[in-house]
């Protein structure tokens, strides 16, 4: 398999902050691959090491067999924009011509509006145009060149659901021509709908690099709630438990403490309480939200590799404008 | 999953890269366009320098008598209008470029930082050429100043030239400090310099003291330098060697501070 992408054991702080512990990552031709993760996981930070915009502190990044850094390896590389980030004063086509002049064979300019459902505004200045069209603007940058690796940060934030769909679709068929895609998200449903293969990302590392369904099934945990007149160690020996809290302000005298509980199959947790005898009131079951999911994943992994668990995900994303060191 | 290789772009054309010329091209038109849908901007900067030979020179009885005289009035304002350029386009330009969330995105474009930067120059000489368009009308019609048009074709392009250490001062700036902070700065810098080196009233007429604390500054040596190519009057000795000399420490503070900028942000 020709690796577009290669990253191999790297490792980026931020001054005391490791964004990226040790990753390492490959991606092959025809590849769409979800990077998910909480914010500041270390999504942005591995595409800005991948993109050129960021050198990695020790490893290895490869772009079509390239240094990132360097512009001749960009030269098939497609990205976006942050949504916020179009210059405000210049005309939708203006901003197209300009990034469409970078490359050897661009789109159409005509061409690329249409397939975002932005014909017709060749002439708005990207300052008038509505969230959702600056954002599908912004997607489209990234094809203009007619690149064979797309990246994507985020790339339906603050769409609705249609424009969503739309955007989806687009994508799709954009992979469909043969184009590989690497796209961040922090919602399941998004990377559920494109992604063939998913990596979690959590505390800079790499939690989970696998095909989309078995993903899915590791990180389909549930919350479970209940009252227990019992100690917490009690509930942590049954089966599947990831993680136990205990609400304080709902303690009720008689019933004992609330506990909430997540854990990874909650038809077998229910059963192995009920045969462990332990007197419990006011059960509930529902689905636990994607950040809960990977805060199983982070526990997994730290108790995996013996470590204690990762602390909270407090890299910063590597995006923005970098606030240390500001000078003055 | 390698199987899906076929793609619709074939590997062979993979290396597509486009000439640096074209480049340099694509990004000076993109930050053209970017300065002039500001109308604003650009005006103040054409007019403040004409204005100022308006009010200041036009109604001297001296500007109207002797052309020498005129032409190096005229020619002072010139160079506080290519300086005034220069520090405000890469001052404030370039301080308020580094906010945009636009820059990092070009950074991922095949293009290395060269274009970007040519293009940056490119618009600055652009634009300081520009302000002197309706300056020099305005010397040609309302005062005695004369020059060749060789002469003054010749002036047009050393005026660059001999504002280049502006040029790099308005890069130290604006590669340091935020656009808010640049535009204090350059306020700071400019109209004292402009003042001292004689931009405003002429030298000829400064306290001695002021005189010789003035020849070591490089707003009087760029003037007297312009004055000679305009004029043919002898410039002060150490006149060349002082704007050398400026030009060496502000182009060493501009690239410092690129470098750190850069490093900073891109590294």
């Amino acid at each position: 398999m020709e690796a577009l992408i290669s990253v191999r054991s790297v490792t980026r702080s931020f001054g005391d902050v490791v964004a990226l512990d040790d990753v390492s990552l490959e991606v092959g031709a025809g590849e769409m691959v979800g990077l998910l993760g909480p914010n500041g996981a270390g999504k942005t930070t591995l595409l800005s090491l991948v993109n050129g915009q960021r050198k990695p502190d020790s490893g290895v990044v490869r772009l079509f067999g390239a240094d990132p850094r360097k512009p001749a390896a960009r030269a098939m590389l497609g990205t976006t924009p942050q949504e916020t980030g179009l210059p405000p004063t210049l005309k939708v086509g203006e901003v197209v011509d300009f990034v469409a002049g970078h490359y050897g064979d661009p789109m159409p300019r005509a061409e690329l509006l249409e397939r975002f459902d932005l014909a017709g505004l060749a002439g708005r200045q990207t300052g008038g145009l509505s969230g959702g069209q600056k954002r599908r603007l912004a997607v489209a940058l990234s094809l203009v060149g007619r690149p064979r690796l797309v990246l994507l940060d985020e790339p339906t934030t603050g769409l609705d659901v249609e424009g969503r769909r739309a955007l989806w679709q687009a994508l799709r068929d954009y992979h469909a021509d043969g184009v590989t895609i690497v796209l961040t998200s922090h919602y399941l449903e998004e990377v559920e709908a494109l992604a063939r293969r998913v990596v979690v990302i959590g505390g800079g590392r790499v939690l989970a690099d696998d095909a989309l369904p078995a993903v899915l099934d590791r990180v389909s945990v549930r919350r479970v709630a209940l009252a227990a007149p019992v100690p917490e160690s009690e509930l942590v020996r049954l089966p599947g438990v990831a993680d136990i809290s205990t609400d304080q302000a709902e303690s009720t005298a008689g019933a004992g403490r609330r506990y909430s509980l997540l854990v990874s199959d909650s038809d077998d947790f229910v059963r192995a309480l009920v045969a462990s005898n332990v007197p419990f009131s006011g059960l509930e079951v529902r689905g636990a939200s994607l950040e809960e999911a990977f805060l199983t994943l982070t526990h997994q992994h730290a108790a995996d590799r013996g470590a204690a668990p990762e602390p909270a995900f407090a890299a910063p994303s590597a995006g923005g404008t970098a606030s240390h060191g500001e000078g003055k | 999953m390698s199987t899906t290789t076929t793609t619709a772009v074939p590997a062979s054309t993979a290396q597509g890269t486009v000439g640096t010329a074209r480049l340099v091209l694509l990004h000076t038109k993109f930050q053209f366009l970017e300065t002039v849908r500001i109308p604003i901007a650009v005006i103040g900067n054409l007019l403040f320098p004409t204005l100022a030979v308006f009010f200041f020179v036009v109604p001297q009885p001296a500007a109207q008598e002797v052309p020498a005289v005129a032409t190096a009035m005229v020619g002072q304002l010139a160079m506080f209008a290519v300086m005034s350029t220069f520090l405000f386009s890469f001052g404030i330009g370039v301080a308020e470029d580094r906010a945009q969330p636009f820059e990092p995105y070009m950074r991922t474009l095949p293009a290395g930082a060269g274009p970007r930067m040519a293009g940056r120059l490119i618009n600055g000489c652009i634009f300081a050429l520009m302000a002197l368009v309706p300056l020099v009308l305005v010397g040609w019609f309302l005062t005695a100043a004369e020059v060749s048009m060789a002469v003054l074709l010749l002036a047009a392009a050393l005026i660059l030239v001999i504002g280049a250490p502006f040029l790099m001062l308005g890069l130290a700036i604006g590669y340091s400090i935020s656009a808010k902070a640049a535009l204090a700065v350059v306020q700071v810098v400019l109209f004292p310099l402009a003042f001292a080196g004689g931009l405003f009233m002429p030298a000829e007429l400064f306290p001695d003291w002021l005189d010789r604390f003035s020849q070591f500054l490089p707003s009087r040596a760029g003037r007297e330098l312009l004055i000679q190519v305009l004029t043919g009057s002898d410039a002060y000795p150490l006149a060349l060697p002082v704007l050398l000399g400026w030009g060496a420490l502000f182009t060493a503070l501009a690239v410092v501070a690129y470098r750190r900028d850069q490093g900073r942000r891109f590294h």
